[in-house]
């Protein structure tokens, strides 16, 4: 097919024109901006070109490399993706151009912002592509540091608070996932993906790593009740942090728990499944409650990922209980793609929403709902795509809110039907929070000097929530190619997942 | 036989004469061309290496000289290379400081130069009695340099401190090992081993010389309970001299160690393994919970070296060849990213104050982005996240914590990392996030910069490609 390492490509072309950027922009500024939009531009025909050659029809890796990397610890840049890192991948990509396009203008050292952006994306692509542990673990921590730059430099007044709690919250959960891996590594003598999925190990040592896994990843998702430090990271980051944030990083804890917690950790994850359910159940609606109560845009956004990142944590945990109740995979199936279509769709949505308080702030510079009122009548173009992407983040039917929430709703049903009512509140609170923000913010009478004074959306903008608007849409509409994609790997995961590996 | 003696000890033997020859060499040179002092011992780190270079044992080769007191093995070697490497940067950052300050003068070459001929001693060391003289040597010479600036009061007091500390931890050390004498009968380092392995001797006279040898290797080390010394002496020390204690007697330290308790008392491992769990877990606790606390920077590096030095103790009581090896990669990982932290704040300082307050470091990025980079890669580095090389090193004395059996002290590390991990993104912030408030031209020496870059981008480097290193310090003790 490739002869070529189109994954390592994918990794280090960003990270590559991050150096070209930086140094570019000591005496080059002009170029600083189309430089960094060619880097992503050519990255996301790499990633066309990496979709075009997927076989879907296997669950088996592709696009394999592996080289030696720390021989004595046997770790090895090993890459390849199956259909649960490849959409992930493309919608890293796609998010990536999106971020540099929204930033373009950024006044404060851009050159920093556009490379910290770069770096970030080649190292999200790092996460989805590791096949060794070890490199996983590298590149996920490796994250924390330009979000870190992104947030304390280029945020609002309590960005330094914001993020020092994102680090440090990240920093902790992550590393009990590097012991869990050096006491896997001490039991198997491997770190690769494939070799810890079918190390044997006995159930108490499986509860433990998958309590290390779930930790990391928690965190990351984030969960409640460890979910406090999205909100402040959102508020404070700026727009484009908040949009790879939303739309990419929380992703990598779902991802996590897909290729690391329920593999690695089938009988301990059918043992605490409820556990997981539960706090599932927990974020979907006692945050809908509280993204319900929020004044500020961009944390009642930040609230409801956290309660849409719910149903992904729901979707992957019901297969246990489905397998228990019925004997039959199907609805278990229906849950893991649920969730995986639903960390898909939640992206897009996500940055569209952030993008869309990101057109709102640079004009008002204020995330307030208080300080808007009647913006229809100002920026009708605008107010088309965001009442599209509230509409879409309340599950309307034909965008993709929908299909994820209801794959899942669906499969939870096959589990119990009390998981499925629970599941089911969403719509009302997710419908309440986002159209009672659409109605005070986008319609009634211009609220203000400032509303009124307002611009339509410019070609840039225009561009950015076009896009994910398109996808919106797209997914909704005719999800078929994403889950096809994935479906294969799902049931390679399902039947890998309901075999115990006890030792 | 006694050529060959010599020939073994030809690096020892080239660094004594020429640091004697610098010595009186200083005595004609006029302060004003006191470069060519520079330049001399310089010259004589580069020949030292060489020799070393040239001799280097491969592993597992192990040879004795001087009725068994002296030995060369491939862990000394290359402990001695990387010793001559960081003195010699320890060199190019000092002058730029000693210039500023007015201290510079010929006799801190001429002592580092003798502390360096003490760390060799160490580290050969094959016998209690060449062991502690290297020891003094090394010490005696660091009192004098803490000293070095005789006009201020803090670097006096330091100096003080540290010797009458030093030496009642030296006297500590010296009592612990007569009674191993008494109770093995031997100061030979590998007779002591042999004598244990058979009937145990005098089991209580043995404890309790071990606890004695225990206490005085942690004051060397600087930990949990005899870290009192290290925030003092590196606050009160001259930057420079702050910089010197902070780097290469750390390797002294790791040789001190491993002789000690590896190749001499090896066998008692389980009396000593449960001594040295409780000083590194209060090390990772004091050290990072007290650096949160520090607002002088010199300080704040003081009280990480105490955690640093907890971590690598991690690698050192797993007691195995693994844990060894994780040990020597730590401590030369530790030394590489101090070196650079250290230069940074010399590269701050202006000839009329120490730039040692971390309020200095206001605004770096937007003073010199390119040197802000750098102390970035490096805290991050000493912070111990991936892809920098401090996280390598705290990867693999955890894994040799685990592999040993003590996970739940594992967990403690790394949850003590993630406290530490504060106080370091206090530095990335102060830099990154506030606004400057001096706004001088920084200025240095091009050697100077170039030194700092190599060091800084090294550190990423060095994380990238780790696997050498690593191969480095396992061969070392196979």
């Amino acid at each position: 097919m490739f002869e070529w390492p189109l994954l390592s490509l994918l990794i280090w072309l960003p990270l590559a024109t991050a150096v070209l950027v930086v140094f570019l922009g000591q005496s080059f500024e002009t170029l600083v901006r189309p430089v960094a939009l060619a880097g992503t531009l050519v990255v996301a025909a790499l990633s066309v070109v990496l979709y075009l050659g997927f076989d879907s029809g296997t669950a088996a890796y592709q696009f394999e490399e592996k080289v030696a990397w720390i021989e004595t610890f046997s770790v090895y840049y090993h890459l390849g993706i199956d259909g649960l890192a490849l959409p992930l991948i493309l919608l890293t990509n796609l998010i990536g151009i999106l971020v540099v396009i929204g930033g373009w203008a950024i006044k404060d050292r851009p050159h920093l912002y556009l490379a910290a952006f770069l770096v970030l994306q080649g190292l999200m692509v790092g996460v989805f592509a590791a096949m060794d542990a070890m490199l996983f673990y590298v590149f996920f921590e490796a994250m924390l540091v330009p979000m870190f730059l992104i947030i304390g430099i280029w945020g609002g007044p309590n960005r330094i608070y914001a993020t020092v709690k994102f680090f440090l919250f990240t920093f902790f959960g992550s590393v009990f996932m590097l012991i869990a891996l050096i006491w896997m590594y001490l039991e198997g003598g491997s770190f690769q993906i494939t070799d810890l999925h079918q190390l044997p190990i006995a159930l108490n040592a499986q509860i433990l790593i998958f309590l290390a896994f779930l930790i990391a990843f928690a965190v990351k998702i984030p969960m409640w009740p460890v979910h406090t430090w999205l909100p402040d990271a959102h508020v404070e980051a700026p727009t484009g942090g908040s949009v790879v944030l939303a739309a990419v990083m929380l992703k990598i804890g779902g991802y996590g728990l897909v290729r690391f917690s329920l593999p690695i950790t089938p009988d301990a994850a059918a043992t605490l499944d409820w556990l997981v359910i539960g706090l599932s159940l927990v974020a979907i609606t006692y945050i809908g409650f509280v993204a319900l109560a929020q004044s500020d845009m961009k944390k009642l956004i930040a609230y409801s990922s956290i309660s849409h990142m719910g149903f992904v944590t729901l979707g992957l945990f019901l297969a246990f209980a489905i397998g228990r109740n019925s004997g039959e995979f199907a609805g278990a199936g229906l849950g893991i793609s649920g969730a995986m279509v639903q960390m898909v769709s939640h992206g897009f949505i996500s940055a569209a929403m952030f993008s869309a308080v990101g057109v709102l702030y640079d004009r008002v510079h204020s995330r307030e709902i208080s300080s808007y009122g009647g913006v229809a009548n100002t920026m009708p173009w605008f107010a088309v795509f965001a009442v599209l992407f509230f509409m879409a983040n309340s599950g309307l039917p034909g965008t993709s809110g929908f299909v994820g929430e209801f794959m899942v709703i669906l499969a939870s049903f096959h589990a119990n039907v009390w998981f499925a009512f629970v599941a089911a509140t969403t719509l009302l609170l997710g419908a309440a929070y986002s159209l009672w923000l659409v109605k005070r913010v986008f319609y009634g009478e211009v609220g203000n000097q400032s509303v009124a004074a307002l611009k339509d959306i410019n070609a840039r903008e225009w561009v950015v929530l076009g896009t994910l608007a398109f996808f919106v849409i797209a997914v909704g509409v005719w999800p078929f190619p994403l889950i096809d994609m994935m479906e294969v790997s799902v049931s390679h995961l399902i039947d890998h997942i309901l075999e115990s590996k006890l030792k | 036989m006694m050529l060959l003696d010599l020939q073994l000890a030809l690096p020892e033997i080239f660094v004594l004469t020429t640091a004697c020859v610098v010595l009186l060499a200083d005595l004609f040179i006029p302060a004003n061309r006191r470069g060519l002092t520079h330049l001399l011992a310089t010259l004589v780190l580069i020949f030292a290496a060489i020799l070393t270079a040239r001799l280097m044992m491969a592993p597992g080769e192990v040879a004795y000289a001087f009725s068994d007191t002296f030995v060369r093995d491939r862990f000394g070697d290359i402990l001695k290379i990387f010793s001559y490497l960081t003195l010699a940067a320890v060199f190019i950052y000092a002058k730029h400081y000693l210039r500023q300050f007015n201290l510079y003068k010929g006799e801190f070459y001429t002592l580092s130069l003798f502390a360096l001929l003490g760390i060799m001693v160490m580290i050969s060391a094959s016998s209690l009695l060449t062991l502690y003289l290297g020891l003094e040597l090394l010490a005696l010479s660091s009192y004098a340099l803490v000293a070095l600036n005789r006009d201020s009061l803090q670097g006096s007091e330091a100096a003080m401190k540290y010797f009458i500390l030093g030496s009642l931890a030296s006297g500590l050390l010296l009592y612990g090992m007569s009674l191993i004498y008494g109770a093995t009968g031997s100061l030979d380092l590998a007779a002591i081993s042999a004598g244990l392995s058979g009937s145990a001797g005098d089991s209580l006279l043995l404890t309790f010389g071990l606890v004695f040898v225990v206490v005085g290797v942690a004051f060397k080390l600087g930990v949990v309970p005899m870290h009192m010394w290290v925030p003092d002496v590196y606050h009160g020390a001259p930057l420079a001299i702050t910089l010197f204690i902070g780097t290469v007697p750390k390797i002294a330290s790791l040789a001190l160690v491993v002789r000690l308790l590896e190749d001499g008392l090896g066998n008692l491992h389980g009396d000593w393994q449960l001594m040295l769990v409780i000083i590194a877990a209060l090390s990772l606790i004091l050290g990072n919970l007290a650096a949160i606390a520090q607002t002088n920077i010199k300080r704040m590096l003081a009280y990480s070296t105490i955690s640093h030095m907890g971590f690598m103790l991690l690698g050192i009581l797993a007691g195995t060849n693994e844990g060894y090896a994780a040990a020597m990669f730590y401590t030369l990982a530790y030394v590489f990213m101090s070196a650079g932290a250290f230069a940074v704040v010399i590269l701050l300082s202006d000839g009329e104050r120490e730039a040692d307050q971390i309020e200095d470091l206001k605004g770096l990025a937007k003073r010199n982005p390119w040197y802000a980079f750098m102390m970035l890669m490096l805290m991050f580095s000493l912070a111990g996240i991936p892809v920098f090389l401090g996280f390598f090193a705290k990867w693999q004395v955890i894994a040799a914590t685990i592999s040993a059996g003590f996970t739940g002290l594992a967990i403690l590390a790394v949850v003590m990392a993630v406290v530490g991990a504060f106080y370091y993104l206090r530095i990335v912030k102060v830099m990154y996030f506030d606004e400057p408030e001096d706004t001088h031209v920084i200025a240095a020496p091009v050697d100077f910069k170039t030194l700092l870059t190599i060091n800084g981008v090294g550190v990423l480097a060095l994380g990238l490609f780790s696997s050498g290193l690593i191969k480095l310090c396992v061969s070392a003790f196979s």
